[in-house]
């Protein structure tokens, strides 16, 4: 095994034997990941293909977690559904972390008006409970993939940036910053160099935190009726509508999806947690 | 048919048989008995309380039971035209003058008489709003030169033409006679206000929950109304509203729900359920923006009905939706409804799936439009019957080659767009409140001269064809005119065509009686005749 | 400890204006109107003049600014408007949901902290046992499911099993408790599930904490009972954060009631909010995004002041 992978297995699997719950977690997002990943090759059906002869069907041999109303295979769909999950919570996670991440750490760096002023945005943004302000976007933009992934980043924006802009505060008074700064490096340089670097732990465990409740909230939305559209195979969209209708007479309708969205947004928790309790203990999330 | 062992098994199908195949659903030995207050479900809250300038049924079913119309529809007979608050009528002999003769004695809720000057008052607010004031449906009066009330008791309708569908209008269910007094004071108070001379009196609303009326001691119909009163409980979304059936809690909702519903109302009711079913007077169709290339060829919209397996759908829909019915442009067992030999001819209605699409795709291919083509449907954000139809439509389109986005859009954005014509295909609907050419064919005639065709096209063979059968009184007449513009505009030119109609099922309580299911969820909702069994 | 009390509460109004801004103008490029929508039913034959007119009439056709102004004029003088959707006055719309709303949320809270306490501090006593790990996985459990997912099973659950359905009116609890109890019990406890897994997480770790200092130790070696160790000295000092956690919760809350009110049909402010962006009922919308955000900031005052009251340590700027 090269030299270098062998610390890092070395120490994932210290992380999981240490902390089992996070050590699950870690291992369902692999397996979610894999399944995203190798949906073409894992599902057994096309995820859009409607089979009318085999409407309703029950879990069994040929479609082991059963049809939809329309004969489209629920466990296909729900392996390519990880696909939609994952992709919109990564995206909205990963722009509303950095971007907020980014404002964060300007505002501790520059200070004064600016900063005055970025806070009172910030506020104002996160006066807006997350559904809410989700809901906003979606009336303004529409619905759809990008649409949807949009109306979640906006309001993880600000509260990365509340989490990052405290612990930046702390390092902006730091001794090697007023060095750095004495030696003639540019802002920039300092902001990349010296602090971005030591604000990777918030960062990283925000946006595993956030990836959580990123996929809830498509799932809401998509509840609603304002997320991805049919026939897009998406777990929140499975549940909308016929799953609940038809609850009695075909329950794995409902069931399955979730409890996909609930296994992923339990695994992103604890792992996010487990995350926090390694890197920093003392960090308080919004 | 195709239908399963278990559907057949199922109570709920053999219940909707019996309620089918009845001549009337009640047997005639029951009679009714005096009191109860009636709890229905409603899926919508009303926006303002004036039926001439509402839309929804949301606010018919709890605020029609306050007021009378000039003429209804026999609810054990429809489409059958009797008087409510008109005894008599007739034409003149040039069918230019409708003279209505009003009962006697008729009160306002207030105590004050109703008179042939009330009944003019309303249809002056109809027919000419004054500023100000909305009236939804004023395009379809416009063969009305005015209105006059020569006397307490009779109203003089003068026509600058003869029109087919006027008398139908007079029934309208939206059209609630209002006091000429109150409408002189001020001509929107019955956006907020509810004062009529229907069967029951406004008691309680509580916006967004429920709505309460009482019985008129003083209705002109001697006996009625049965109950002693109603309420209407508001719930938006189905699956609570479904529950609330099928607990118990209400005993009826007068719009309808779908076949899962209906089996699941059963299961729990058993045999205290009963179902009614009934086609229903609405529809889906798809509209095409014609003014966009490559839906501007005849061709490309000929293909792309003709792709549709309406055959399959009405088997597999049925089950999950309330689409049904294989139709033109006419409800499948109303009097203008296409004769199935000629439905067969209309492209996408035939038999043979397989020689349709290839023709499709042939079509395509003269046409210029190359595999993997895609575009946009645009629909409505609502699951059933808008989304469901839409991924059936993607998934035909699919079988022809053609890559389509579905994309359903809330109310308000939808309508946007389909109205700026900003849309390559749209999944639209038409719900009438009877089977009358002219309002269903207003659809289609050119899109400046009908405020509800999205389809952007102009042609004057359909608006002559139009005004001609509109002017003719006998239906008779009207048959091969109405063939004719149907023929063309869905099927040669296939501006936009209907998908399927839908099925009405009303799944209640035994223990209401004396309300017979019809076409229209909007007609007879008065509540007068309904009674409650213990 | 004035100044800074005098300070937040003028802070709000600037963060209010901004709320007030932006989801004005964020509205009106949503597309789609209100008006057509009225008109969308069936036999809609309205032709654009009708349309038109409406919109004059709902003051639509003034310059963008205008209407802003004079809608924070309005504010100003605690005169919401009229619901573009109905014409009814908003504070009237407003007030038949509030009560609802607020005891849905105040009772969730209440269940959240009734798993919390016990669950966290149980937690925390048998750190890294099977005990431990269960109330873990039971209150993530809370926070993972899609709450309507969670709504939908109680209500089939109830149908299935009872044939019964919570009661689907709204009665003010003053009128009739048992009635109005049958109908707020379920969403309640939906929500509160979902909302005691912060708060335990947080009451487990606070707990942990103060066990780990020295005078509970101290106490200990007194030979005093545990439970008396346990409940005088370490839950009261792990209040600070539980309250902390409970109030921004509270806040949280109000998002979370969006979805729930839709599930069990309950006809509270999270209903009306999706009606009015539905209807793009701009007027409406306005007033409860305002009314929302100035809950959510006020409770995070509150929380501020009580966590700056209740640990002298703490430093203010």
């Amino acid at each position: 095994m090269p030299a270098r992978i062998r610390p890092w297995l070395a120490s994932a699997l210290d992380f999981i034997s240490s902390r089992p719950l996070g050590g699950a977690g870690a291992i369902i997002i692999v397996l979610m990941i894999a399944a995203a990943l190798l949906a073409n090759f894992l599902a057994p059906y096309d995820p859009l293909a409607n089979n009318y002869g085999a409407m309703f069907e029950a879990p069994g041999v040929h479609h082991w977690l059963g049809t939809d109303s329309f004969g489209r295979d629920v466990l296909s769909r729900i392996l390519y559904g990880s696909r939609t999950a994952l992709w919109v919570g990564f995206c909205s996670s990963l722009f509303g972390t950095s971007i907020g991440a980014l404002i964060g750490v300007s505002c501790a760096y520059f200070g004064g008006k600016a900063d005055l002023f970025m806070q009172r945005l910030m506020d104002i943004l996160l006066s807006f409970p997350l559904i809410v302000l989700a809901l906003v976007v979606v009336a303004v933009s529409g619905s759809g993939l990008w649409n949807v992934i949009l109306a979640i980043t906006i309001p993880m924006i600000p509260r990365a940036a509340l989490v990052v802009r405290s612990s930046a505060l702390a390092l902006r008074q730091m001794l090697f910053v007023e060095a750095a700064l004495t030696l003639g490096s540019s802002h920039w340089r300092v902001i990349s160099r010296h602090m971005l670097p030591n604000v990777m732990a918030p960062y990283l465990i925000m946006l595993t935190a956030f990836l959580g409740q990123a996929i809830l909230l498509e799932a809401s939305l998509s509840f609603l009726g304002l997320g991805v559209a049919e026939p897009t195979a998406a777990w929140g969209l499975m549940l909308r509508g016929a799953a609940v209708e038809f609850a009695e007479r075909a329950p794995w309708m409902a069931l399955f999806p979730g409890l996909a969205i609930s296994l992923a947004v339990f695994a992103f928790n604890v792992f996010g947690d487990s995350l926090r309790d390694a890197l920093d203990p003392k960090l308080r999330l919004p | 048919m195709v239908i399963s062992i278990k559907a057949i098994m199922s109570r709920g199908f053999i219940l909707s048989l019996l309620a089918i195949g009845a001549p009337a659903v009640l047997p005639a030995a029951e009679a009714p008995r005096p009191g109860g207050e009636l709890v229905f479900a409603v899926g919508e809250i009303p926006p303002s309380f004036d039926g001439h300038r509402e839309t929804t049924f949301g606010m018919l079913h709890p605020i029609a039971p306050h007021y009378s119309t000039l003429l209804r529809f026999d609810p054990q007979n429809y489409p059958k035209i009797v008087g409510d608050v008109a005894e008599t009528w007739s034409f003149s002999r040039d069918g230019l003058t409708l003279t209505v003769k009003i009962r006697k004695g008729i009160k306002f809720h207030d105590g004050t008489p109703l008179t042939a000057h009330d009944v003019k008052a309303t249809y002056d607010k109809i027919i000419f709003p004054p500023e100000g004031v909305a009236s939804a449906r004023k395009a379809l009066y416009s063969m009305v030169d005015k209105v006059e009330a020569p006397d307490d008791l009779t109203v003089v309708f003068k026509l600058k033409h003869i029109a087919a569908s006027f008398l139908a209008n007079l029934a309208s269910p939206w059209n609630f006679i209002y006091s000429a007094e109150r409408l002189k004071k001020d001509p929107r108070w019955y956006e907020k206000n509810v004062m009529g001379s229907g069967p029951f009196i406004f008691v309680e609303h509580v916006a967004g929950s429920h709505w309460v009326g009482k019985k008129n001691p003083a209705y002109f119909m001697p006996g009625r109304p049965y109950l002693d009163g109603f309420r209407a409980i508001f719930i938006r979304d189905t699956a609570p509203r479904v529950a609330a059936v099928r607990s118990g809690q209400a005993v009826v909702e007068f719009r309808g729900f779908n076949p899962a519903a209906r089996d699941d109302i059963v299961k729990t009711l058993g045999n205290k359920a009963v179902v009614q079913e009934s086609p229903w007077a609405c529809n889906i169709l798809v509209t095409l923006n014609n003014e966009k290339k490559p839906f501007s060829d005849a061709r490309v919209r000929r293909a792309l009905t003709l792709a549709i397996d309406r055959n399959e759908a009405s088997k597999a829909l049925a089950q999950i939706s309330v689409m049904k019915y294989i139709g033109g442009v006419f409800r499948p067992g109303s009097e203008f409804a296409t004769p199935p030999a000629e439905l067969i001819k209309l492209p996408g209605f035939g038999k043979d799936i397989n020689a349709a699409r290839n023709e499709a795709k042939r079509l395509l291919k003269e046409a210029g439009v190359p595999e993997g083509f895609s575009f946009v449907l645009k629909n409505r954000n609502v699951k059933e019957p808008y989304e469901v139809s839409g991924v059936y439509l993607v998934d035909q389109w699919r079988k022809i080659g053609l890559n389509v986005t579905h994309t359903p859009l809330e109310g308000g954005p939808y309508f946007n767009d389909l109205r700026q014509g900003n849309f390559d295909a749209g999944v639209d609907f038409d719900c009438e409140f009877m089977d009358e050419p002219d309002l269903y064919l207003l659809k289609y005639l050119s899109s400046e001269a009908s405020p509800v065709n999205y389809a952007r096209y102009k042609d004057a063979t359909l608006d002559e064809l139009y005004e001609r059968q509109s002017r003719m009184l006998d239906v008779k007449d009207r048959l091969p005119l109405i063939r004719q513009m149907e023929r063309r505009a869905i099927g040669e030119q296939a501006y936009q065509f209907p998908l399927l109609w839908w099925q009405r099922i009303v799944p209640h309580s035994s223990r209401l009686k004396g309300w017979k299911i019809g076409p229209s969820h909007y007609v007879n909702q008065d509540l007068r005749d309904v009674w409650l069994a213990p | 400890m004035r100044q800074y009390v005098l300070k937040r509460l003028l802070l709000m109004i600037p963060t209010l204006f901004g709320v007030a801004l932006l989801v004005f103008f964020l509205l009106r490029v949503a597309p789609g109107d209100i008006v057509e929508l009225k008109y969308a039913g069936s036999g809609t034959f309205a032709p654009k003049e009708a349309l038109d007119r409406e919109r004059k009439q709902l003051g639509l056709d003034k310059p963008l600014a205008y209407q802003f102004v004079s809608w924070i004029a309005g504010i100003a003088r605690f005169d919401f408007g009229d619901s573009m959707w109905t014409g009814r006055p908003i504070i009237e719309e407003i007030k038949i949901r509030l009560e609802l709303s607020l005891q849905l949320a105040v009772m969730a809270t209440v269940v959240a902290m009734l798993l919390a306490v016990p669950l966290g501090t149980l937690a925390a006593l048998k750190q890294d046992t099977w005990v431990d790990y269960a109330v873990r996985i039971f209150s993530i459990a809370g926070l993972a499911m899609p709450s309507f997912w969670l709504g939908i099973v109680i209500i089939l659950g109830f149908l299935i099993v009872f044939k019964w359905m919570p009661p689907l009116t709204f009665t003010s609890f003053w009128t009739d408790p048992r009635a109005n109890l049958a109908q707020l019990i379920w969403p309640a406890l939906a929500v509160g599930y979902r909302y005691s897994a912060m708060a335990t997480r947080m009451t487990r770790s606070a707990v942990l904490e103060v066990l780990r200092e020295d005078y509970v130790r101290t106490a200990r070696a007194k030979g005093l009972w545990e439970r008396a160790v346990v409940l005088k000295h370490a839950l009261s000092n792990a209040l600070l954060p539980i309250v902390t956690v409970i109030g921004l919760e509270f806040a949280f809350l109000i998002g979370g009631l969006v979805v729930t009110e839709q599930v069990f049909n309950l006809n509270g402010i999270g209903m009306l909010f999706v009606e009015s962006i539905t209807h793009r009922d701009y007027t409406m919308t306005q007033a409860l995004v305002l009314l929302v955000s100035f809950a959510f900031i006020f409770m995070n005052f509150m929380v501020d002041l009580l966590y700056a009251w209740l640990d002298p340590r703490i430093h203010y700027q």
